[in-house]
């Protein structure tokens, strides 16, 4: 027994948060000008994530967003307990804190003017993992564009695929990656935009295969974890290591793009479609 | 039914006495270690045992030869087929030669390079599956080995000539799906297939490695639990202690269990054969629809 009990003041009393510190330079930054910034650090340009929600208001013409396959929920398939309980508790009480019922938001509308279907991933929902049902919305959505002709846009921010659902979760990178197939078939443009972070099995499937890969600036993108790489060759890494800075150096990315600069460089990319 | 291995350790629930059940007697962490075993049959030996006049084809033609990934032009009893496999060694020089079969970005895209040869030869191809995963270092990060998984998962969608690919240790994660997008999923009985290392999965979700056997359990990871779960198509039986105590009868089977799918295949036109893979995969994963309750 402790003598002692600490009072957990902020617990009682929960109070908006006023300012927000940013992952990468540490700097404090007043809230509304947090994101009144589109959640990027005025001070270093970092681009912290954003919701699905703010994301579809800042990149698709007003009232132009329809979304689809909002009935696509996961599911306990493996009944998969950890140290911190069922996986089905844990999905539950991210659709509550987030008001979202998977990691990624699928549907269609205008981006100046052009009809285009989109998947876009939100890091709240259990850090933007990749489940079976992430990769049914993203494939129904593949399918959409291919049915409608018209161009595909996947905006990831994940940490990878899903523990929790196993090989199951593992098979959703073939999964997504069989739609991006058949719009590569039908020639029908896929644009991905990377943000931060896109890792693991979304970086090792559909996220790296757009025909144009966008990322946002100071994005960490890779494939194994830094530690895990650190530990392997046992030495430190380079700070821009795995940074969309150094992806774009190595030939992987076509260009780093600012966030509100996408909607304009996203349709201005379009208007090159000639078909 | 098989002998129960002495040295297996009791059951200690009933929970995992039903997982037992279900894998011959054993846990999904004794699986995994004997899908780890150190005399486990791996890629060279089934080369030396049923594949004949292998042509093995070097390099991917962008930056190196991959001594993890090992392919090339092979006969299977009078088959012709491309074979592509990850090779681990069967001693610790040979696996620091092989990189312990974790390939680079240039081992997927040499895997790439002969999988399309095969279409343009019309012949099919045989992968075999065998890693701890793709190697996570440094120079692979910069090669683009996301980028090199995620193309062969792309392209082997669109593969013109059958794919049947075969788990005969272990399969990591996206280093095993990279040559894995198969028309048939064959597994031996003793093989694992995971999206994360059970080591790896247990540090994250338990925060400490040593979980592992309770990782390995909640990941599913035996073949028994994936052909449940829709995820392979077949299981090829292997002695109940492991591929390691009867290595000729194993071999045997999986050659049959490769013959009688290959013959499968073969009756399908082009057109089928991809319209069946791209269903196989366009249904994998469990979901709700809330739609349909």
């Amino acid at each position: 027994m402790a003598w002692f009990k600490k009072v957990d003041t902020e617990k009682k009393t929960p109070r908006k948060t006023l300012w927000v510190k940013c992952k990468k330079c540490q700097s404090h930054i007043f809230a509304k000008e947090w994101a009144e910034n589109l959640n990027v650090c005025p001070n270093c340009n970092f681009h912290g994530n954003i919701s699905s929600a703010d994301r579809i208001k800042l990149l698709f013409d007003k009232n132009s967003f329809s979304e689809l396959y909002s009935n696509i929920e996961p599911v306990d398939s493996l009944k998969f307990v950890d140290l911190k309980g069922p996986y089905k508790d844990k999905f539950e009480a991210n659709k509550k804190k987030s008001g979202i019922s998977e990691a990624v938001i699928t549907g269609h509308g205008k981006i100046n003017g052009i009809h285009v279907s989109a998947a876009l991933m939100d890091f709240r929902y259990l850090g933007g993992s990749l489940g079976s049902a992430t990769g049914e919305k993203i494939l129904r959505a593949a399918n959409y564009a291919y049915e409608n002709n018209i161009p595909y846009i996947v905006f990831s921010e994940s940490g990878g695929a899903r523990m929790q659902e196993g090989v199951l979760s593992l098979m959703q990178m073939a999964k997504t990656c069989n739609g991006i197939a058949r719009l590569n078939k039908k020639n029908i443009p896929y644009i991905s935009v990377l943000a931060n972070p896109t890792t693991g099995g979304v970086t090792a499937s559909y996220a790296m295969m757009g025909d144009i890969n966008i990322a946002e600036p100071f994005s960490v993108i890779g494939f194994a974890g830094r530690r895990v790489i650190e530990q392997t060759i046992g030495e430190k890494l380079p700070d821009d290591f795995q940074t969309a800075e150094y992806l774009l150096k190595h030939g992987f990315v076509d260009s780093i793009v600012n966030r509100k600069d996408l909607k304009d460089y996203i349709s201005n990319v379009l208007s090159f479609y000639n078909r | 039914m098989s002998h129960k291995s002495e040295n297996i350790s009791k059951v200690k629930n009933t929970g995992e006495a039903k997982t037992k059940k279900a894998n011959n007697g054993l846990t999904a962490w004794e699986i995994v270690k004997i899908s780890r075993h150190s005399g486990r049959p791996v890629f060279q030996d089934y080369l030396k045992l049923i594949f004949e006049n292998f042509i093995p084809l070097h390099g991917d033609r962008y930056f190196a030869d991959d001594p993890a990934i090992v392919g090339g032009f092979a006969e299977l009893e009078g088959n012709k087929i491309m074979l592509v496999g990850h090779y681990k060694g069967k001693n610790t020089e040979e696996n620091i030669e092989r990189n312990f079969g974790m390939a680079k970005p240039e081992g997927y895209r040499k895997a790439l390079r002969l999988m399309r040869l095969a279409e343009r030869f019309n012949i099919p191809i045989v992968t075999i599956i065998d890693t701890p995963g793709a190697f996570p270092g440094m120079e692979a990060e910069e090669r683009g080995q996301a980028e090199s998984i995620a193309k062969n998962i792309t392209e082997m969608a669109k593969i013109e000539v059958p794919i049947i690919s075969v788990v005969i240790g272990e399969g990591g994660s996206g280093g095993a799906l990279g040559i894995g997008v198969g028309d048939k999923i064959l597994m031996l009985s003793r093989a694992i297939y995971s999206v994360i290392s059970p080591e790896g999965c247990a540090s994250i979700l338990w925060r400490d490695a040593s979980y592992a056997p309770d990782a390995a359990k909640a990941l599913n990871l035996t073949a028994d639990a994936l052909l449940k779960l829709d995820v392979i198509d077949e299981i090829i039986e292997e002695p109940a202690e492991g591929a390691h105590t009867g290595v000729h009868k194993t071999a045997e089977n999986v050659k049959n269990s490769i013959i009688k799918n290959l013959n499968l295949l073969g009756n399908l036109d082009v057109e089928e054969l991809l319209k069946n893979r791209s269903s196989k995969y366009s249904n994998m994963g469990k979901y709700n629809d809330i739609n349909k309750g």
